[in-house]
């Protein structure tokens, strides 16, 4: 606790370094992301992770030292190299994209372990370290490093800025773009070359092999809780600096933990949690929307087992047990005990020592529930030219969701007839 | 039956498409006349589409040129409008439907401006020319399949062009959102505005338009609805291909030949 109030003063220098620099990197690498992500373009971000660390490796093998300029020099020519014979390979063969990026990547990243293990095998001393771009290593970020890298990210964010109208516009409909003479291919390179420096300046940070999920799960994210662009953005920016935060935090306390597994975690847990929690679109609100229903369902079911019992013996109101019941209709007889007092609870039914009854309502609901069942069995037998003994399992549905608007059109339709197709009587309200 | 025009506001000069090297638009000349209401008609796979999308430089050619107003598309960006077809967007895009109207605007705004208030008002008065004014901050995932149409045909209202390019703009719409974009489309006609539209619906051609394209990989006819609407041309177009034609296609797929000298 005290680490992580000692952590959060800021006070020692380098806390600060390594907290703005990765704060800033994850926030950029989340836009940039969430235009490559509305483009469907997700891979892509991999592929760029993967083909940056040959550069890297070549950058100090050339110059012999970490310099943070070289290595980011390096790691954007072979990057950016990667993305153009993805792009040349899918326009001059019969090769998909994925299948070309599946090739480049993997080549890429092939040749940098290649070179990284050379280097660790040359007894350079300055080498030490270069290993904490395979899986990042927030806290080595040093004083020049985060100069370097906020400058980057801050370009970045000025460009995305200045160019929002034009990404939007290429990521929703490229050909209309095309029409109205926006230089669709350039506009194309800015967003490529954007995504390359969101990964170049990242990778220090989180390591090239967890790369994308720092562009893509973000946005990822983000979407399931806005249908505005820019509060999804906006959203991205939040949750990357979160996960950004707390992976310095990580490699602030923990040394010998690298960071990028880290952030991706918690990027990854924020990622699930708005899938099963974000109001409209997750999983758990459509699964308690799909439960109300099945309750409404199942409510209404239950007072058409009475109204139906009425109509067999002329009495509407008078006592039903559970046993009765049960014999009308297949029911679980937990879910026929729950929905009853659920139904009396909201004024549907009574009860006594002797069963149940409905109230005045309750009949009311009841009996337009087989109102409903049987205009509709007519409505599909008239108007669908449905067999009529086909009709009945569609109505037990239908029966739930009309409206009362729907409910007096089809009145109106059928012209308030008497009786259903099999020849029950059609109750309205006196 | 291939109607040429004096001062066409489009020329389709020996225009050829292919695909991988297979011709799917074979020698095109056309000319359409100011203020006409074109259908371009023909079966699937006759190149309806490419014949717009390569008006609008949005494939490469293999041969021949299109010019709109006697000049090159690129002078004339902001007189041409293009209404691609409805499901080539996601329309799962986080945007509302402002934002893409809106875009019908940056034609005339070009690169790093922002939308200004008066952009706003045009394309307010798009949408409300499309009967969508009460959608405006609706998202456009929300829409229905003749809303979303509506919403690509106001983004085409906005741009204020001369000649208007839309690619099925019937398909799977509701017949209430096909009547009210068929008297629209009437309607600018009226105005001197050129209207192009690829149909695929027999029925309604002869209600649509007054210029009709019959095209099968090649150009069958060009012309006023009366002349071009025949039995036998459309027997013509509808007929198949050309046996020997696509089999000439065929072989240039198969050697990878080019379909000019030149461009080897």
């Amino acid at each position: 606790m005290s680490e992580l109030l000692q952590f959060l003063s800021f006070e020692d220098p380098n806390t600060r370094y390594v907290v703005t620099g990765t704060v800033l990197l994850a926030i950029s690498s989340a836009i940039v992301g969430s235009f490559i992500f509305l483009k469907k373009k997700a891979l892509v971000g991999d592929a760029v992770a993967h083909s940056v660390l040959p550069g890297v490796c070549l950058a100090f093998m050339l110059s012999g030292n970490k310099n943070p300029v070289y290595l980011v020099v390096g790691a954007f020519i072979t990057g950016w190299l990667s993305l153009v014979i993805i792009d040349q390979i899918v326009a001059r063969s019969r090769i998909k994209e994925d299948t070309a990026i599946g090739l480049i990547l993997s080549v890429f990243f092939g040749l940098g372990i290649m070179l990284l293990t050379k280097i660790q095998h040359s007894g350079n001393a300055a080498q030490s370290g270069l290993d904490s771009f395979l899986f990042g290593k927030a806290a080595a970020l040093v004083g020049t490093d985060v100069i370097v890298f906020s400058t980057i990210s801050i370009i970045l964010l000025v460009v995305v800025f200045i160019f929002f109208k034009e990404l939007t516009l290429i990521a929703f409909d490229e050909d209309f773009a095309k029409s109205i003479g926006f230089p669709v291919r350039r506009l194309e390179l800015v967003l490529t070359t954007l995504t390359v420096m969101a990964v170049v300046i990242g990778i220090q940070a989180v390591g090239v092999v967890l790369m994308a999920a720092m562009l893509i799960t973000p946005a990822a994210a983000a979407r399931f809780w806005t249908d505005q662009l820019r509060v999804m953005l906006l959203l991205a920016a939040i949750f990357g600096a979160f996960a950004g935060v707390f992976g310095a935090f990580v490699s602030y306390t923990a040394p010998a933990m690298p960071t990028g597994p880290w952030i991706v975690m918690i990027i990854s847990i924020i990622a699930m949690f708005s899938f099963f929690f974000a109001p409209r679109k997750g999983i758990l609100y459509k699964m308690v929307k799909q439960r109300r229903i099945q309750k409404k369902i199942r409510d209404e079911n239950i007072l058409k087992m009475f109204y139906q019992l009425g109509e067999a013996d002329g009495d509407y109101f008078s006592s039903r047990t559970s046993a009765a019941l049960s014999e009308r209709r297949e029911l679980a007889s937990g879910q026929l005990a729950s929905g009853l007092s659920r139904l009396k609870r909201h004024g549907y039914l009574k009860s006594d020592k002797e069963g149940w009854q409905l109230t005045i309502e309750g009949k009311n609901k009841g009996q337009r529930t087989i109102k409903l069942h049987r205009l509709w069995e007519l409505y599909l037998t008239q108007y669908l030219r449905i067999a009529p003994d086909h009709v009945h399992d569609d109505a037990e549905t239908i029966e739930h969701i009309i409206t009362p608007e729907l409910e007096a059109k089809l009145e109106k339709l059928l012209e308030y007839p008497e009786v259903d197709p099999h020849m029950s009587k059609i109750p309205y309200e006196s | 039956m291939i109607q040429q025009v004096d001062n066409p506001v489009l020329e389709v000069h020996d225009l050829t498409v292919s695909y991988d090297k297979k011709p799917v638009l074979w020698g095109i000349d056309l000319t359409i006349p100011q203020g006409s209401l074109v259908g371009i008609i023909g079966p699937n796979g006759a190149g309806k589409s490419t014949l717009i999308k390569s008006v609008m430089g949005l494939i490469p050619l293999g041969s021949g040129y299109a010019e709109l107003f006697g000049k090159s598309l690129d002078d004339v960006r902001d007189q041409v409008s293009y209404v691609p077809q409805r499901g080539t967007v996601d329309w799962d895009f986080p945007a509302s439907v402002m934002d893409v109207v809106l875009m019908g605007r940056y034609g005339k705004l070009g690169l790093f401006s922002r939308p200004k208030k008066a952009d706003r008002e045009a394309a307010l008065t798009a949408l409300r020319q499309v009967g969508m004014e009460s959608y405006v901050n609706r998202q456009i995932s929300q829409l229905s399949g003749g809303q979303q149409q509506r919403v690509f045909l106001a983004r085409a209202l906005a741009q204020q062009a001369d000649i208007y390019f839309l690619d099925e703009p019937f398909a799977g719409v509701d017949a209430a959102t096909e009547k009210a974009i068929i008297t629209l489309l009437r309607k600018m006609s009226d105005e001197g505005k050129t209207v192009i539209v690829v149909h695929h619906d027999l029925q309604s051609v002869e209600t649509y338009f007054n210029w009709i394209i019959l095209l099968n990989t090649r150009l069958v006819a060009s012309g006023p609805m009366e002349e071009v609407f025949t039995q036998q041309l459309l027997q013509e177009t509808y007929g198949g291909k050309l046996t020997l034609l696509s089999e000439v296609g065929n072989l240039l797929k198969k050697g990878q030949f080019p379909n000019r000298e030149k461009a080897i």
